[in-house]
């Protein structure tokens, strides 16, 4: 049986084939998402490297209590490493320039996501937040089994919603002290022109913590998943109980 | 009660067992394209920003950053002109901070101080002593002042609209597009375009709250506006030229954006 169908079976779709255990390559992640991700990378790099020197300029912010301070954004050794000393007017010069490609493509992929309506896989419903706790069990080894998923774990659907929505803020804050007269009142919304320098920074440095944790969980996750953003698709080996799904979604 | 897990990974899995698959040897085709086309991406995006950094400079930047920095305000300034910032309660101003000494190193003697009002043939208009700005109408404004290294402060400026000081030539200069500033020494000049010199919160400052300004802050009369960056807003204005070309700009040509508008 599994011989036979494997000699008749069609390269297009075949009932037949689906039933045995041959790998296939299935597409999970569509050619426009995947160029919109590799080119975030670049332009987010240039807007934070750019952005840091600006802030150069004016680097006032710190976590400490009273006249102790914990942490100052950023040690001197910082700027020294990475060249961000006495740079404010290139830093803005580059920062004014890219940020049209960096919103440019944000705009892209939220039409995208819009349009093919993937954002259904991204955004998180009500019972993401449970299931999310429980893949944080079973990733620290607490937890036997992983919760259901689709093409993202709910982890990963509450961290991107969050991350998207980030950069969102982190653009609009941008705009607002980029064009504070032009734009008014829009840095009202984010308690005015301090505020929203405030906000454009803090949402930075969010989406630096992000982009660490995120490298983090895909080299845990291997090989096949990186490649699956360069490529599209994944190896899956139909278990049958995938198979039982299909036909009964039919 | 909890739902039937396998019920919901198939709400949750709905539409992607449907995506195209594809068998494994043409997955390892595409694969080899794939990273191919990545790899040539990485190589065009070096080659892209080698080449930027390699154009030739137009006042301290690359000349695409530079040609960036004049399409966005032809862009701002089409999109809303002559818009105007928020202004402020007095309670809330609050004495602005020493921020440079380009240009107004040394003391001078406010009793000698005059401008000079020059024509864009390099003519003199007019010598002007400081009662010429007190007898013009005088206005409060208490606005947000932005420096470009990213701090602001409100503050209680009080003197002469440009625009009010500008109607006593305006009929004889005709269409002029820029101004000049520059103080006594010319150490420190900037250039601005008309448009934005005329806007009623472009203002020639004599007094900070109700005291007259200090030489720190560009006694005895400077220039002020929310509306552009504080770099633009030249203390002790020695020299007032109006002029058919666009002028020198002291942080323009230190790889600023010629306009800092806001």
């Amino acid at each position: 049986m599994a011989e036979t169908s494997i000699e008749t079976s069609e390269p297009t779709i075949d009932p037949e084939s689906v039933i045995h255990d041959e790998p296939v390559a299935r597409l999970v992640h569509p050619r426009a998402i995947r160029w919109m991700h590799w080119i975030n990378v670049p332009l987010l790099f240039v807007m934070i490297w750019s952005g840091l020197r600006i802030y150069w300029a004016e680097d006032v912010y710190a976590f400490g209590i009273g006249s102790w301070q914990w942490f100052a954004f950023f040690p001197d050794a910082i700027y020294e490493t990475f060249g961000l000393e006495r740079r404010l007017a290139r830093g803005m010069a580059f920062h004014f320039a890219f940020g049209w490609l960096f919103v440019l493509n944000g705009v892209a992929y939220a039409i995208y996501l819009a349009a093919s309506r993937e954002w259904r896989h991204i955004v998180p419903d009500r019972q993401s937040a449970s299931e999310a706790k429980d893949v944080v069990l079973h990733d620290l080894h607490l937890r036997r089994q992983a919760p259901p998923q689709g093409k993202y774990n709910a982890a990963q659907r509450i961290s991107y919603t969050v991350v998207l929505t980030m950069a969102l803020v982190l653009v609009v804050s941008g705009f607002a002290i980029y064009k504070p007269t032009q734009l008014h009142p829009l840095p009202l919304l984010f308690g005015g022109y301090q505020g929203a320098r405030l906000i454009h920074f803090t949402m930075t440095i969010g989406l630096l913590l992000f982009v660490v944790m995120h490298v983090i969980q895909v080299v845990r996750s291997g090989w096949g998943n990186f490649r699956s953003m360069v490529t599209g698709y994944v190896i899956e080996r139909r278990s049958p109980r995938a198979d039982d799904h299909r036909e009964d979604a039919r | 009660m909890t739902p039937d897990p396998s019920e919901r990974e198939r709400e949750l899995r709905a539409g992607l067992d449907d995506a195209p698959t594809i068998p494994v040897d043409e997955f390892r085709r595409r694969s080899r394209r794939s990273f191919l086309v990545g790899a040539a991406s990485v190589g065009a995006a070096a080659l892209g920003w080698n080449w930027l950094q390699a154009q030739p400079d137009v006042g301290g930047i690359p000349k695409p950053l530079r040609d960036t920095l004049e399409l966005n305000e032809a862009l701002w300034s089409r999109l809303s002109e002559q818009r105007s910032a928020p202004e402020f309660p007095r309670s809330k101003a609050t004495p602005i901070r020493m921020n440079g000494r380009i240009g107004i190193r040394n003391e001078i003697d406010l009793d000698a101080w005059t401008v000079r009002v020059e024509g864009p043939d390099g003519g003199l208009l007019d010598q002007l002593d400081i009662t010429a700005f007190e007898a013009l109408p005088q206005r409060e404004m208490i606005i947000e002042h932005k420096c470009i290294e990213g701090w602001s402060s409100i503050v209680h400026w009080g003197g002469v609209r440009f625009r009010d000081f500008h109607e006593r030539y305006a009929a004889r200069l005709g269409d002029v597009p820029y101004v000049s500033l520059e103080t006594p020494d010319g150490l420190y000049y900037v250039g601005w375009d008309m448009a934005s010199i005329l806007h009623p919160q472009t203002m020639l400052v004599l007094r900070q709250g109700d005291e007259p300004l200090d030489q720190d802050h560009g006694a005895p009369l400077r220039l002020a506006t929310p509306n552009k960056y504080g770099i633009k807003c030249l203390k002790r204005i020695g020299v007032i030229r109006y002029s058919r070309e666009r002028p020198a700009d002291y942080w323009a040509e230190r790889s600023y954006d010629w306009y800092a508008g806001l």
